[in-house]
Parts: C-alpha cells; sequence; structure tokens
C-alpha cells in the first residue's frame, strides 16, 4: 500500500502536538498577581525588591502574592502596556513614557504627583566608562569630542538611557556656555565620534564590553557599576564627570489595569514598599541612587560627588525636551543631515 | 493500482550520469568553505559560548523552569501553526496548480507578501488590528479575551511569518509535474479525494516535508514579529527566542547560547526526522 | 497545445473548495491584518505621509536595505544553486550534515544570529581578527548586513531549489549525453532552464526577506543615520516615539515596493515557464 506514508506524517504531526501541549502554562491562581513592565537595566534591582517585597507582604497580611516581571527598552514598553499589555504598575526610564501612557487613558494625567518625590524612589545619573587605566585619558564631557575617541552611545530615537545621556551631554555644555548654538555644536561633535548607535541601553554595553569596541561608554551609573561586576573591575574603570543629569526614573500605578484585576491594594503597597529604609537599601546596593538620606550615607562611596542638574533647569520637561531634540526633525536629526 | 514509479527509477538513473571527479571535488569543496563562514562558524560559536562553563552548567541552563516553559510554548506554537498552514499550503497549490483562473499570478504574489513584510511590521499589524486601543481589541478586553500579549498573539503572528512556506514549496514542485496521472484517474471513475490521497500527495511528498520542515524550523525560531506581540513575561509569554534574548540582556551569555543551542538541536531533529522518512519510503517503493 | 491544456486542467474536482479556503485563510491571517498598515496610514492625509516617507534620513534607509538585500540574495543565488546541487546529485562524507544545517538560519532566531555575527566579526573576534590585520573593517559597514543577509535568505533558495532538483526527471539528461552533448552543456541547455523558475522563485523570497530583516541586522549594522539605518529601524524608532501613523506610513511604502516587485517577478516567472513549455 502506498498511503503508508501519509499514515507516518499524521502520527508523527500528533506525537509533536501531545510533546508540544504543557501541562500548564499560568501560574498558580491562588495568589494574587502584579505585572511590573519595567526598562531595561532594572532586572537586577526588580528581582531583589520582590523578593523582599513578597516576604514582607506575607508577614504584613499572610498573602502570598506574585510580582511578574517585564522588561524592554522604555519606549517600547510603554507602548506594549497602551496597546493592552495589562501592568499593573510601570516603572520607565523616564516620565515622557509614562505620559504617553496617560495619554491613552489608563492612568491619570496627574499621576507623577501621586508618590514621594515626583514618584521617582529612586535616582540615578549619567557617567562614563573606560577601558583600565583609561587610555585615552578621558575625564569629563570635553574629552568626548576630540577627534580619534571612539564613544558608544544607543540611540536616542529607541531607548530611553540614551535620551538622558544626550541631555546630560546637552545640559553640560549649555550650562558651561550658556548657549544652545554651542550646545548643538558640541553634540554634532560628540555624535560624530559615535561608530555604532544600539537600539538599547544594554546592547550599548556589549557592543563596549563583550566586543571591545569604543573608548568611553556612556551610561546609566548604575549600570556602570553593574558593567565591573559582570565583565570585571580589571578591564573597566569608571568616570564621572564633573557635571551631569538628575535622571529621574519614575514609577505609577496603572489605574484602569488595577481596577479591573482588583490589585490596587497590592500595587500601591508595592510601590510604597520601594520608598521603605529596606528598600532603599536594595536600590543602593544595587547602584541606583537611594532617596533615602540613611542609606544614601550608608553607600556613599558608590556616589561620588556630582554636580547634578535638573532636567527642567535646561529643557523645562520632558514633552518639551522629546518635541525639541528627538522628534523627527529635531535636533538629533538635523546633527546627522549635512 | 495506481502507482507512480518515480522515486524508484530517478535514483537508479541518477548515479549512471555523474559528473567528472574534479567538478565534483571543487564544487564540494566550494560548498564546505561556504558553510564554514556562514554555518559552521556561527554555529561553533553557539556551542562554543554554550559550553563555556561547562557540562553540569549547560544542563543546568537547559533544564531551569523558565527555559522549560519557554520550550513548552514555543512547541504549542508549532504544533498548531504547522498542521494549519500544511492544510493552507495544500489547497492553495491545488487551486493554484490544477486550475486556470483570473488574478492566479495576483494570488500567487499574495501567498509571496508575508516574506516580504518586515518582522517588524508583522508583529505591528496585529497590535493595530487587536490592539486595545482598537475598537476591535476594545471590544475582545471587554470580553475578556486575550490575544495580544498572551499565547494566541504569538501563535498568530508566527501563522503570519510562516504562512507562505509550505505553499511556495507545493507550488512549483506541482506545477512542474504533469496531471496525466490525476486525469488519467479521473477518466477512470477516481473520486476527488481519492485523486488527491493516492496520487497528488504521494507524488509532492517531497515538497510537503520540505515545507513542514521549514515551517517547523522557521517557527521555532521567528523573533522579531513574536517580540513585539509578546508580553515578554517570564514563563508566560516568552518564547525560546525570546527567553535567549531575555538571558542576553542580563549578561547571562552562557546560558543565553545554551538555551539558543536547545534551538539549533530541534531543527537538527526536524531533519533527523526527514532523512529516517526518506529512507522508509525508499523501501516502500523498491518493496513495490 | 495549450487549449487543450486548459480544457483538460479544469475537469478536475476541488476548485471550489480550495479556491475557498485559500481565500479565506490568505484574507485571514495575511490580507486583513496587513490592510491595517493601510488604514492606520490614511488618517495622515498627504503632505505629511509624504513628508514622513520622503524625509532624507527615510530615503537613506530605503536605499541601504534595497542595496544590501541585492547584493546578498546575488550571493544566495551562487551558494545556494552550489548547495542544492551538491545535496541532490552528490555523495560524500558530511553530506547528511550539510543536509540537515541548510534550514539553521531559520531555527536560529535572528537575534542570535546577529549577535553570532556581530561577535565574529567584532575586532575581539575570530573572524575580525583577521580582516583587521586586512584593515577591512566589517562590523558596523554595510558590508556586514550583507553578511548578515546572506545567512538570512541562505535556505530560501536551497529548499526551493531541492525538491525540484529532487524531481527533475534524468532521462532527459540521459538523451542528451547520449546525443554527445558535455556536462556543461546539459547543464546550461536543459538543467538551468529547469531549475530556472525555482531559482527565481528561491532569490526573490531571499531579496524579500532580507529587505524587511531586523532582529539580525540590528546587532551588526551600527545603526548610524544617513550611513547604515535599515529601513525596519525607521519604524521601529518611529514606533518608540509612539508615532504609529509615522511607522504604519514607512512601513506601507516599503510593503508596497516589496509587493510590486513579487508581482513583478511572478509575472516573469509565468512568461518564463510558457516559453519552456
Amino acid at each position: 500500500m502506498r498511503l503508508d506514508w501519509t499514515r507516518k506524517i499524521t502520527l508523527a504531526a500528533s506525537l509533536l502536538l501531545a510533546s508540544g501541549v504543557p501541562a500548564s502554562i499560568a501560574e498558580a491562581a491562588a495568589a494574587q498577581t502584579l505585572l511590573n513592565v519595567s526598562y531595561d537595566p532594572t532586572r537586577e534591582l526588580y528581582q531583589s525588591e520582590n523578593a523582599a517585597f513578597i516576604k514582607h507582604w506575607q508577614k504584613k497580611t499572610g498573602q502570598t502574592a506574585v510580582i511578574n516581571q517585564s522588561h524592554g527598552g522604555s519606549g517600547k514598553q510603554a507602548r506594549a502596556v497602551i496597546d493592552g499589555l495589562e501592568a499593573d504598575v510601570v516603572t520607565l526610564a523616564l516620565a515622557y513614557d509614562i505620559d504617553a501612557i496617560a495619554d491613552s487613558k489608563l492612568l491619570a494625567e496627574n499621576w507623577q504627583k501621586k508618590l514621594a518625590q515626583n514618584s521617582t524612589p529612586y535616582t540615578s545619573t549619567i557617567v562614563f566608562v573606560v577601558r583600565k587605566g583609561n587610555p585615552k585619558k578621558i575625564k569629563n564631557w570635553d574629552d568626548l569630542v576630540t577627534p580619534g575617541i571612539s564613544v558608544i552611545t544607543p540611540n536616542p530615537k529607541t531607548s530611553g538611557g540614551a535620551r538622558w545621556n544626550y541631555l546630560a551631554a546637552w545640559g553640560y555644555k549649555q550650562k558651561q556656555t550658556k548657549s544652545p548654538e554651542k550646545a548643538k555644536a558640541f553634540i554634532k561633535a560628540l555624535y560624530k565620534n559615535v561608530p555604532v548607535l544600539d537600539t538599547g541601553a544594554r546592547g550599548s554595553t556589549i557592543t563596549f564590553a563583550q566586543r571591545g569596541l569604543g573608548d568611553v561608554l556612556i551610561a546609566w551609573e548604575n549600570e556602570a557599576h553593574l558593567i565591573l561586576k559582570e565583565f570585571g573591575s580589571d578591564k573597566f574603570e569608571i568616570v564621572s564627570p564633573s557635571v551631569s543629569i538628575l535622571a529621574e526614573p519614575p514609577v505609577a500605578i496603572v489605574d484602569k489595569n488595577v481596577d479591573k484585576h482588583g490589585t490596587r491594594k497590592l500595587a500601591e503597597a508595592y510601590l510604597n514598599f520601594l520608598y521603605t529604609p529596606q528598600a532603599q537599601d536594595i536600590i543602593a546596593q544595587n547602584y541606583y541612587r537611594p532617596r533615602n538620606p540613611a542609606a544614601l550615607k550608608k553607600y556613599a562611596a558608590n556616589f561620588p560627588k556630582i554636580k547634578l542638574f535638573n532636567l527642567s533647569e535646561v529643557f523645562t520637561d520632558w514633552r518639551t525636551a522629546q518635541k525639541t531634540h528627538f522628534k523627527d526633525g529635531g535636533v538629533f536629526d538635523q546633527i546627522y543631515t549635512p | 493500482m495506481l502507482k507512480p514509479e518515480t522515486s524508484t527509477t530517478t535514483t537508479a538513473v541518477k548515479r549512471r550520469v555523474s559528473d567528472p571527479l574534479w567538478v565534483r571535488i571543487v564544487l564540494i569543496s566550494l560548498t564546505f568553505l561556504f558553510f564554514v563562514f556562514f554555518i559552521f562558524l556561527p554555529l561553533g560559536m553557539v556551542f562554543a559560548q554554550a559550553f563555556q562553563k561547562g557540562w553540569a552548567f549547560y544542563l543546568e541552563c537547559i533544564t531551569e523552569p523558565y527555559a522549560i516553559k519557554a520550550l513548552q510554548l514555543t512547541l504549542t506554537t508549532v504544533a498548531i501553526v504547522v498542521p494549519l498552514n500544511a492544510l493552507f499550503g495544500l489547497s492553495a497549490a491545488w487551486a493554484i496548480t490544477k486550475f486556470n483562473f483570473r488574478g492566479k499570478a495576483t494570488l500567487k504574489t499574495l501567498l509571496d507578501l508575508p516574506f516580504a513584510v518586515s518582522p517588524v511590521i508583522a508583529g505591528l499589524i496585529f497590535v493595530l488590528l487587536v490592539g486595545s486601543r482598537t475598537p476591535f481589541g476594545g471590544w475582545l478586553g471587554e470580553h475578556g479575551i486575550k490575544i495580544i500579549f498572551s499565547t494566541p498573539g504569538i501563535i498568530i503572528a508566527t501563522l503570519f511569518v510562516t504562512f507562505p512556506f509550505i505553499a511556495r514549496e507545493l507550488i512549483p514542485l506541482m506545477e512542474a509535474q504533469s496531471r496525466d496521472e490525476e486525469e488519467a484517474a479521473l477518466t477512470l471513475g477516481a473520486k476527488g479525494w481519492q485523486i488527491f490521497s493516492k496520487i497528488t500527495l504521494p507524488n509532492i511528498r517531497w515538497g510537503l516535508l520540505y515545507g513542514m520542515i521549514l515551517c517547523s524550523a522557521r517557527s521555532i525560531g521567528e523573533f522579531g514579529a513574536v517580540s513585539v506581540v509578546s508580553g515578554h513575561i517570564r514563563g508566560q509569554t516568552n518564547t525560546v527566542p525570546l527567553h535567549v534574548e531575555i538571558l542576553y540582556s542580563e549578561y547571562n551569555f552562557t546560558a543565553s547560547f545554551a538555551v539558543a543551542s536547545i534551538l539549533v538541536f530541534l531543527a537538527l531533529l526536524t531533519v533527523v526526522g526527514k532523512v529516517s522518512l526518506e529512507k522508509h519510503f525508499q523501501k516502500h517503493s523498491l518493496e513495490n | 497545445m495549450s487549449i487543450v491544456k486548459n480544457k483538460k486542467r479544469n475537469i478536475l474536482p476541488g476548485f471550489g473548495l480550495s479556491m475557498g479556503y485559500t481565500v479565506f485563510y490568505l484574507s485571514a491571517i495575511v490580507i486583513v491584518p496587513l490592510s491595517m498598515v493601510f488604514f492606520n496610514t490614511v488618517p495622515m492625509g498627504w503632505e505629511p505621509f509624504m513628508q514622513a516617507v520622503t524625509a532624507p534620513r527615510v530615503l537613506a534607509a530605503y536605499r541601504l536595505s534595497f542595496s544590501t538585500a541585492f547584493f546578498a540574495s546575488l550571493f544566495d543565488a551562487v551558494a545556494g544553486l552550489l548547495t542544492a546541487w551538491v545535496i541532490v546529485r552528490y555523495r560524500f562524507p558530511g553530506k547528511a550534515i550539510l543536509d540537515a544545517l541548510v534550514d539553521l538560519p531559520f531555527a536560529l532566531p535572528t537575534a542570535v544570529a546577529g549577535i553570532c555575527f556581530a561577535t565574529l566579526y567584532s575586532p575581539a573576534g575570530w573572524l575580525g581578527e583577521i580582516s583587521a590585520k586586512w584593515n577591512l573593517q566589517i562590523i558596523n559597514t554595510p558590508t556586514g548586513i550583507v553578511l548578515a543577509l546572506i545567512f538570512i535568505g541562505f535556505p530560501f533558495v536551497v529548499r526551493t531549489l531541492q525538491p525540484v532538483l529532487e524531481e527533475l526527471e534524468v532521462e532527459i539528461e540521459e538523451s542528451a549525453h547520449s546525443l554527445g552533448a558535455t556536462r556543461w552543456q546539459t547543464f546550461r541547455r536543459i538543467i538551468l532552464p529547469h531549475l530556472f523558475p525555482a531559482l527565481l522563485t528561491g532569490v526573490t523570497l531571499a531579496f524579500a526577506r532580507s529587505i524587511g530583516e531586523y532582529g539580525s541586522v540590528i546587532f551588526i549594522a551600527g545603526n548610524l543615520p544617513m550611513k547604515t539605518e535599515i529601513a525596519p529601524l525607521m519604524i521601529m524608532s518611529k514606533l518608540d516615539q509612539f508615532d504609529y501613523a509615522g511607522a504604519s506610513a514607512v512601513a506601507l511604502v516599503l510593503l508596497l515596493i516589496s509587493f510590486s516587485m513579487l508581482l513583478a517577478l511572478n509575472a516573469i516567472q509565468e512568461w518564463q515557464q510558457k516559453a519552456y513549455r
């Protein structure tokens, strides 16, 4: 009979099907679940924070909480939430991305007023990572525009961290010269030294640390420390510029989703927990600058004194910064068009 | 009994006409050279990195619960996508190659379209179609039906991306074959289904098989489109390729490549399946 | 001749069923979702649309995507034909391994492929060291993009050719041989024309796939505006600014170009096939 092989295919297909059907992909249903949608570098931070919070919550209420994490580029994550990823809380790289979620009516316009300190339980700043011994003698922002220096930073169009990098450089020059034109020329010279614009902060780190490209990496302070930890402090060192930007990655509850899931209480407790001394300590351990003075003092060695300026001092607010600099046809596009 | 003889005759004759030895050596060497640069080296990279920290660590990485869940999700996706696309491929190939109708060229082009669509767009269109900003997506959300950022979304995006594989494999094959056998069977009074299963199907089995292999390989490995419609939640909407990316982003390079090597093994497995099926066919056709 | 054939074709059953199902499935999975690109572009209006799709950066990205895809698929045509031929026609040690590994570019997630190539050709990588000696920069240049795309498109060519080559009737070759044709003549005059439709299909598919490729390319491209930014990245960066309409506009243009290209190639193929019969 010639039909044999059809039977075999059917058999193979059904075997494949049988092996493929999983017992259960869903988590245990009994516990209350939160989804925290966050940006790239916070993976390690929230891993520790979540474990601490679950313990804290268990002790306080006797309930088990499950916290799911989703990480990715900040803008991408905001878009996912807008398009239906049912995040209970968002913890993103910049306020503009949460503003975008607010624009789609998932949370209140005044979200940033709801939690202490601009809804930012921790801050960070932008520093440099150079190869051990600092062979190119990079000390400050001005050294980055020296011809022949190769600078690694991600694409501001696709990466939140890259926008902080850009604004830090611009702010430094504008504060120094009081001239936006000079700042623009400086930025242009700086990006002339950039041989590759990865789409995310982690991509740039890998380009610099793993693939050995570039003389200096502009990065989040917390990422810089993580690089030393993961790739070896015998290979890299951190250089803090004299002036940098105070980066405020905010957190917020997504009202519409917590109401749908009935998780508002848990979500509120979770975000408030981030401000507690215990959580602030974890924050500092992960090289983010804690808001809590005690924690800051305890880990002061990790956070060298850099003159930090606020975004609003130079760029008014995020929406304005976005519109002037990163929108299509904005300053960032202009520096690349001849 | 109608039985196609092709496979016996081809294999027998094939060996008689052959190229001179030096031609064979040159061509085979060139092929190997190409493979070294484009296949072996990347593959070597994957394994070199995967086993960097030894066997024990490798096993630990691939048996970690999140890796297993990712594998289950990927296999579920394949198990749903391949049969659906195979059914479609057969139907499309039959309609296109056995009949003449207006707009055939357009239809064929439309079949290819998913290839020409960037994975980025492939993900985007489903966000635009059933994302919660859209009326349809909003309605689905109100009724508690989750498509995007959950398993159905991943399956649909994979269906789209692998959509043309089987049809595309079958059409040139069926075009190259004559319809004489089918027509003869028809005049002898065979029913449509009989003709299809006893004549057409055996004739196109290679194409169908290749198509299914390609389709499963591609569904296993699809990254771009799935990345857009997945919520990137570990243990829930994380396929193996996405899990590889997550591990890589956590600077967990060894684990990342270890999990990537599972995909290589899966790809090899499909081909091993193909080879063993081939052997069976050959035996059967010899017996006949 | 052709009239007789047409008549014969139509006597086979199952047209309604197969055609109906084909059209239904095609609409559900492909046409309706893809039309969203169009519907999201329309509210933009003509002026902003033209502005979005003719911005210098976008044009440069289109140019880069098309030219790198072109060179990559050209290379794939040769490498694919070679591989398919060797695998189907010759017996040699390691053949099964080659055959098995052809699909690797499909199964390996594009991101992993991109990472592999970027690492291989980076200054510290296995091949980057060699190319650095020759002062040849590969990573973060269009050359790097072409390399990644060759990898991505390769299986399309091999796997489209393979079944046709497998079923190729050797009797024709035999008779050509016995009529005194050399091997090369037989190949050029008989085998190649027979393979041509499949080869064209494979190459077109590789090309079309390469234009849209994202995952593997972003790791090796460098992504510098005006220089090494590919078209899909333009879509991505517009999306990341929550500019859905702009992203759809760029996507629409990309889609229309690819579609008309596929249409043209299918027409050529049709014509070629008729000529061959």
